[in-house]
Protein backbone atom coordinates (compact mmCIF):
# COMPACT_ATOMS: atom_id res chain seq x y z
CA UNK A 1 0.00 0.00 0.00
CA UNK A 2 1.26 3.18 -0.59
CA UNK A 3 1.17 6.72 1.34
CA UNK A 4 0.15 8.84 -1.36
CA UNK A 5 -2.74 7.33 -2.37
CA UNK A 6 -1.37 5.80 -5.76
CA UNK A 7 -2.08 2.52 -4.21
CA UNK A 8 -4.30 0.48 -7.07
CA UNK A 9 -2.82 2.05 -9.79
CA UNK A 10 -1.82 -0.63 -12.27
CA UNK A 11 1.59 -1.47 -14.05
CA UNK A 12 1.78 -4.42 -16.87
CA UNK A 13 5.40 -5.80 -17.04
CA UNK A 14 5.70 -7.60 -19.83
CA UNK A 15 8.16 -11.19 -19.60
CA UNK A 16 8.98 -12.18 -23.19
CA UNK A 17 10.78 -15.51 -23.52
CA UNK A 18 14.76 -14.14 -22.64
CA UNK A 19 13.68 -11.10 -20.56
CA UNK A 20 15.87 -10.72 -17.36
CA UNK A 21 14.80 -7.46 -15.60
CA UNK A 22 10.90 -8.08 -15.16
CA UNK A 23 11.17 -8.83 -11.58
CA UNK A 24 13.13 -6.02 -11.02
CA UNK A 25 11.03 -3.93 -12.50
CA UNK A 26 7.52 -5.26 -11.20
CA UNK A 27 9.66 -4.27 -7.82
CA UNK A 28 9.91 -1.40 -8.83
CA UNK A 29 6.54 -0.22 -9.65
CA UNK A 30 5.71 -1.80 -6.28
CA UNK A 31 8.13 0.21 -4.55
CA UNK A 32 6.55 3.57 -6.32
CA UNK A 33 3.21 2.91 -4.86
CA UNK A 34 1.71 0.55 -7.84
CA UNK A 35 0.14 -2.31 -8.56
CA UNK A 36 2.57 -4.64 -10.84
CA UNK A 37 0.98 -7.00 -13.01
CA UNK A 38 2.80 -10.05 -14.89
CA UNK A 39 1.97 -9.84 -18.86
CA UNK A 40 2.68 -12.47 -20.88
CA UNK A 41 4.05 -12.10 -24.17
CA UNK A 42 1.63 -14.83 -26.06
CA UNK A 43 -1.39 -13.25 -25.19
CA UNK A 44 -3.39 -11.04 -26.68
CA UNK A 45 -4.08 -9.07 -23.30
CA UNK A 46 -3.09 -6.04 -21.21
CA UNK A 47 -5.51 -7.22 -18.79
CA UNK A 48 -6.38 -3.26 -18.31
CA UNK A 49 -3.06 -1.82 -16.54
CA UNK A 50 -2.68 1.53 -16.26
CA UNK A 51 0.99 1.48 -18.13
CA UNK A 52 3.19 -0.75 -19.46
CA UNK A 53 6.93 -1.44 -18.89
CA UNK A 54 9.11 -3.58 -21.63
CA UNK A 55 11.96 -5.00 -19.12
CA UNK A 56 15.51 -5.84 -20.09
CA UNK A 57 17.17 -8.69 -21.22
CA UNK A 58 17.63 -11.12 -24.30
CA UNK A 59 14.31 -11.67 -25.13
CA UNK A 60 14.42 -14.69 -28.27
CA UNK A 61 18.30 -14.58 -27.46
CA UNK A 62 18.66 -11.54 -29.64
CA UNK A 63 18.13 -13.74 -32.55
CA UNK A 64 18.09 -11.89 -36.06
CA UNK A 65 18.73 -8.27 -33.87
CA UNK A 66 18.04 -7.38 -30.91
CA UNK A 67 14.00 -6.81 -29.94
CA UNK A 68 13.13 -7.90 -34.03
CA UNK A 69 11.56 -10.87 -32.87
CA UNK A 70 9.63 -9.41 -29.48
CA UNK A 71 8.14 -6.66 -31.49
CA UNK A 72 5.64 -9.53 -33.65
CA UNK A 73 5.16 -11.37 -30.23
CA UNK A 74 1.54 -11.37 -29.63
CA UNK A 75 1.25 -9.24 -27.17
CA UNK A 76 2.86 -6.18 -28.71
CA UNK A 77 0.08 -5.98 -31.29
CA UNK A 78 -2.13 -4.70 -28.05
CA UNK A 79 1.21 -2.57 -26.64
CA UNK A 80 0.98 -0.79 -30.04
CA UNK A 81 -2.55 -0.38 -30.23
CA UNK A 82 -2.80 1.29 -26.25
CA UNK A 83 0.48 3.36 -26.86
CA UNK A 84 -1.57 4.99 -29.80
CA UNK A 85 -4.23 5.59 -27.64
CA UNK A 86 -1.99 7.62 -24.83
CA UNK A 87 -1.02 4.66 -22.54
CA UNK A 88 2.37 5.16 -21.04
CA UNK A 89 4.76 2.71 -22.18
CA UNK A 90 8.27 2.36 -20.85
CA UNK A 91 11.21 0.50 -22.55
CA UNK A 92 14.10 0.12 -20.89
CA UNK A 93 17.34 -1.86 -22.66
CA UNK A 94 15.90 -4.37 -25.17
CA UNK A 95 12.43 -2.86 -24.13
CA UNK A 96 13.86 0.13 -26.12
CA UNK A 97 15.00 -1.76 -29.19
CA UNK A 98 11.69 -3.51 -29.01
CA UNK A 99 10.04 -0.11 -29.02
CA UNK A 100 12.93 1.22 -31.91
CA UNK A 101 11.96 -2.19 -34.03
CA UNK A 102 8.18 -1.98 -33.44
CA UNK A 103 8.51 1.94 -35.33
CA UNK A 104 6.71 3.70 -31.34
CA UNK A 105 10.25 5.26 -31.06
CA UNK A 106 12.34 6.32 -34.18
CA UNK A 107 15.83 5.22 -34.57
CA UNK A 108 17.54 1.96 -33.89
CA UNK A 109 20.59 0.40 -31.02
CA UNK A 110 23.31 -0.89 -32.32
CA UNK A 111 26.55 -3.03 -30.74
CA UNK A 112 28.39 -0.18 -28.61
CA UNK A 113 31.46 1.28 -30.68
CA UNK A 114 34.21 -0.74 -28.18
CA UNK A 115 32.99 -3.87 -28.66
CA UNK A 116 32.64 -4.69 -25.29
CA UNK A 117 29.50 -5.14 -22.91
CA UNK A 118 29.64 -2.03 -20.30
CA UNK A 119 28.23 -2.62 -16.66
CA UNK A 120 28.50 0.41 -14.80
CA UNK A 121 27.05 3.02 -12.50
CA UNK A 122 26.33 5.74 -15.02
CA UNK A 123 24.81 9.38 -14.72
CA UNK A 124 22.09 10.80 -16.88
CA UNK A 125 20.80 14.14 -17.29
CA UNK A 126 17.33 14.57 -17.39
CA UNK A 127 16.24 16.75 -20.62
CA UNK A 128 12.73 16.03 -20.94
CA UNK A 129 10.73 15.98 -17.57
CA UNK A 130 7.46 16.33 -19.09
CA UNK A 131 6.63 12.61 -20.48
CA UNK A 132 4.66 10.00 -18.72
CA UNK A 133 7.39 8.66 -17.29
CA UNK A 134 9.58 11.69 -15.92
CA UNK A 135 7.51 14.39 -14.30
CA UNK A 136 8.97 13.37 -11.15
CA UNK A 137 12.54 14.86 -11.75
CA UNK A 138 13.51 18.58 -12.81
CA UNK A 139 15.05 19.09 -16.63
CA UNK A 140 18.94 19.67 -16.24
CA UNK A 141 18.47 17.29 -13.12
CA UNK A 142 21.70 14.65 -12.79
CA UNK A 143 20.61 11.20 -12.07
CA UNK A 144 22.56 7.87 -11.40
CA UNK A 145 21.51 4.17 -12.43
CA UNK A 146 22.65 0.77 -13.59
CA UNK A 147 23.61 1.19 -17.05
CA UNK A 148 24.75 -2.69 -19.05
CA UNK A 149 24.61 -3.36 -22.40
CA UNK A 150 26.41 -4.71 -25.50
CA UNK A 151 24.28 -3.14 -28.47
CA UNK A 152 23.11 0.28 -26.66
CA UNK A 153 24.31 2.44 -29.20
CA UNK A 154 21.72 4.78 -29.97
CA UNK A 155 21.71 6.08 -33.76
CA UNK A 156 19.38 7.58 -36.24
CA UNK A 157 20.01 9.51 -39.62
CA UNK A 158 20.84 13.43 -38.95
CA UNK A 159 17.39 14.81 -39.69
CA UNK A 160 16.26 12.35 -37.36
CA UNK A 161 18.16 13.69 -34.63
CA UNK A 162 17.91 17.02 -35.15
CA UNK A 163 14.06 16.86 -35.02
CA UNK A 164 14.11 14.93 -31.56
CA UNK A 165 16.70 17.37 -29.97
CA UNK A 166 14.29 20.30 -31.97
CA UNK A 167 10.95 19.27 -30.31
CA UNK A 168 12.43 17.65 -26.78
CA UNK A 169 12.11 14.24 -27.74
CA UNK A 170 15.35 13.39 -26.11
CA UNK A 171 14.65 12.20 -22.54
CA UNK A 172 18.30 11.63 -21.16
CA UNK A 173 22.17 12.16 -22.14
CA UNK A 174 24.61 10.53 -20.75
CA UNK A 175 26.85 12.64 -18.98
CA UNK A 176 30.88 12.38 -18.33
CA UNK A 177 32.48 9.51 -21.35
CA UNK A 178 29.77 8.36 -23.62
CA UNK A 179 29.23 4.89 -22.34
CA UNK A 180 28.23 3.42 -26.02
CA UNK A 181 28.75 5.19 -28.62
CA UNK A 182 25.51 6.32 -28.61
CA UNK A 183 25.08 9.59 -31.39
CA UNK A 184 24.86 12.74 -29.60
CA UNK A 185 24.93 10.74 -26.09
CA UNK A 186 21.71 10.46 -26.06
CA UNK A 187 20.36 7.70 -23.75
CA UNK A 188 16.47 7.75 -24.03
CA UNK A 189 14.15 9.42 -26.22
CA UNK A 190 10.00 9.65 -26.16
CA UNK A 191 7.39 9.99 -28.76
CA UNK A 192 5.84 13.19 -29.97
CA UNK A 193 2.88 12.46 -27.28
CA UNK A 194 5.48 11.78 -24.33
CA UNK A 195 3.80 8.65 -23.26
CA UNK A 196 6.09 6.21 -24.97
CA UNK A 197 10.04 5.98 -23.42
CA UNK A 198 13.09 4.17 -24.28
CA UNK A 199 15.69 4.15 -21.69
CA UNK A 200 19.32 2.05 -22.55
CA UNK A 201 19.89 2.48 -18.83
CA UNK A 202 18.11 0.59 -16.04
CA UNK A 203 16.07 2.42 -13.64
CA UNK A 204 14.49 0.13 -12.23
CA UNK A 205 18.28 -1.07 -10.39
CA UNK A 206 17.96 1.82 -8.76
CA UNK A 207 15.32 1.94 -6.47
CA UNK A 208 16.64 0.95 -2.88
CA UNK A 209 19.78 1.64 -1.29
CA UNK A 210 20.81 -1.41 -0.15
CA UNK A 211 21.56 -2.59 -3.57
CA UNK A 212 22.37 -0.62 -7.13
CA UNK A 213 24.01 3.04 -6.76
CA UNK A 214 20.84 4.81 -4.85
CA UNK A 215 17.48 5.29 -5.53
CA UNK A 216 17.25 7.86 -8.46
CA UNK A 217 15.43 5.46 -10.71
CA UNK A 218 12.35 5.17 -8.26
CA UNK A 219 11.24 8.51 -10.19
CA UNK A 220 10.16 6.80 -13.38
CA UNK A 221 7.99 4.76 -11.75
CA UNK A 222 6.32 7.62 -9.15
CA UNK A 223 5.99 9.76 -12.13
CA UNK A 224 3.92 6.95 -14.41
CA UNK A 225 1.36 6.45 -11.47
CA UNK A 226 1.17 10.08 -10.80
CA UNK A 227 0.28 10.41 -14.45
CA UNK A 228 -2.15 7.44 -14.44
CA UNK A 229 -4.02 9.01 -11.27
CA UNK A 230 -5.05 11.83 -12.67
CA UNK A 231 -6.49 10.05 -15.44
CA UNK A 232 -7.99 7.68 -13.44
CA UNK B 1 11.17 -24.91 -55.60
CA UNK B 2 13.29 -21.83 -56.46
CA UNK B 3 15.97 -20.37 -53.82
CA UNK B 4 15.82 -16.52 -53.12
CA UNK B 5 19.07 -15.12 -51.43
CA UNK B 6 18.80 -11.97 -49.18
CA UNK B 7 21.74 -9.84 -48.61
CA UNK B 8 21.11 -7.65 -45.63
CA UNK B 9 24.78 -5.12 -45.16
CA UNK B 10 24.68 -2.49 -42.32
CA UNK B 11 24.43 1.10 -44.39
CA UNK B 12 27.45 2.55 -45.09
CA UNK B 13 27.15 5.76 -42.32
CA UNK B 14 26.72 3.03 -39.99
CA UNK B 15 29.49 1.97 -37.46
CA UNK B 16 30.03 -2.11 -37.88
CA UNK B 17 31.77 -2.88 -34.70
CA UNK B 18 32.01 -6.30 -35.49
CA UNK B 19 33.21 -5.86 -39.11
CA UNK B 20 36.01 -3.72 -37.30
CA UNK B 21 36.68 -6.82 -35.31
CA UNK B 22 37.43 -8.74 -37.83
CA UNK B 23 39.42 -6.25 -39.83
CA UNK B 24 41.43 -5.66 -37.02
CA UNK B 25 41.70 -9.43 -36.40
CA UNK B 26 43.02 -10.50 -40.10
CA UNK B 27 46.71 -8.36 -39.69
CA UNK B 28 47.29 -10.12 -36.32
CA UNK B 29 46.99 -13.52 -38.02
CA UNK B 30 49.13 -12.67 -40.93
CA UNK B 31 46.82 -11.60 -43.72
CA UNK B 32 47.58 -8.21 -45.23
CA UNK B 33 46.67 -5.93 -47.72
CA UNK B 34 42.99 -5.65 -46.44
CA UNK B 35 42.11 -2.01 -46.42
CA UNK B 36 37.90 -2.58 -44.90
CA UNK B 37 35.68 -5.34 -43.60
CA UNK B 38 31.86 -5.00 -43.54
CA UNK B 39 29.58 -7.69 -41.99
CA UNK B 40 26.11 -9.06 -42.86
CA UNK B 41 23.81 -11.29 -42.69
CA UNK B 42 22.45 -14.08 -45.94
CA UNK B 43 19.30 -15.58 -45.78
CA UNK B 44 18.79 -18.44 -47.96
CA UNK B 45 14.78 -18.81 -49.17
CA UNK B 46 13.42 -21.56 -50.40
CA UNK B 47 10.15 -20.74 -51.80
CA UNK B 48 7.25 -22.73 -53.53
CA UNK B 49 6.88 -23.06 -57.12
CA UNK B 50 9.04 -20.89 -59.18
CA UNK B 51 10.63 -17.17 -58.38
CA UNK B 52 8.18 -15.09 -60.02
CA UNK B 53 7.78 -11.53 -60.34
CA UNK B 54 5.05 -11.89 -57.20
CA UNK B 55 7.34 -13.98 -55.06
CA UNK B 56 9.83 -11.78 -55.21
CA UNK B 57 7.44 -9.06 -54.53
CA UNK B 58 6.77 -10.79 -51.63
CA UNK B 59 10.35 -11.62 -50.60
CA UNK B 60 11.04 -7.79 -50.55
CA UNK B 61 8.65 -7.59 -48.55
CA UNK B 62 9.81 -10.07 -46.00
CA UNK B 63 13.05 -8.22 -46.46
CA UNK B 64 11.78 -4.70 -45.32
CA UNK B 65 9.50 -6.19 -42.61
CA UNK B 66 11.21 -8.35 -40.43
CA UNK B 67 14.71 -9.96 -42.46
CA UNK B 68 16.04 -6.11 -42.16
CA UNK B 69 15.98 -2.66 -40.31
CA UNK B 70 15.60 -0.25 -43.16
CA UNK B 71 16.45 2.47 -39.89
CA UNK B 72 20.34 0.72 -40.30
CA UNK B 73 20.21 -2.07 -42.63
CA UNK B 74 20.12 -2.10 -47.21
CA UNK B 75 19.27 -4.86 -47.93
CA UNK B 76 19.26 -6.83 -51.95
CA UNK B 77 17.34 -9.86 -53.24
CA UNK B 78 18.09 -12.03 -55.87
CA UNK B 79 17.52 -15.67 -57.00
CA UNK B 80 20.06 -18.33 -57.20
CA UNK B 81 20.33 -19.91 -60.08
Amino acid sequence: MSADGLGGLRVGVVTFPGSLDDVDAARAVRLAGGEAVALWHGDHDLRGVDAVVLPGGFSYGDYLRCGAIARFAPVMTEVVEAAGRGVPVLGICNGFQVLCESHLLPGALIRNDHRKFGCLDQRLVIENARTAWTSDYTEGQEVTVALKNGEGSYVADAATLDRLEGEGQVVARYVGANPNGSQRAIAGVTNAAGNVVGLMPHPEHAVEDLCGPGTDGLGFFTSVLARAASFS
Amino acid sequence: MARVVVDVMPKPEILDPQGKAVHGALPRLGFAGVVDVRQGKRFELEVEGEATDEVLAEVHRMAETLLSNPVIEDFAVRVEP
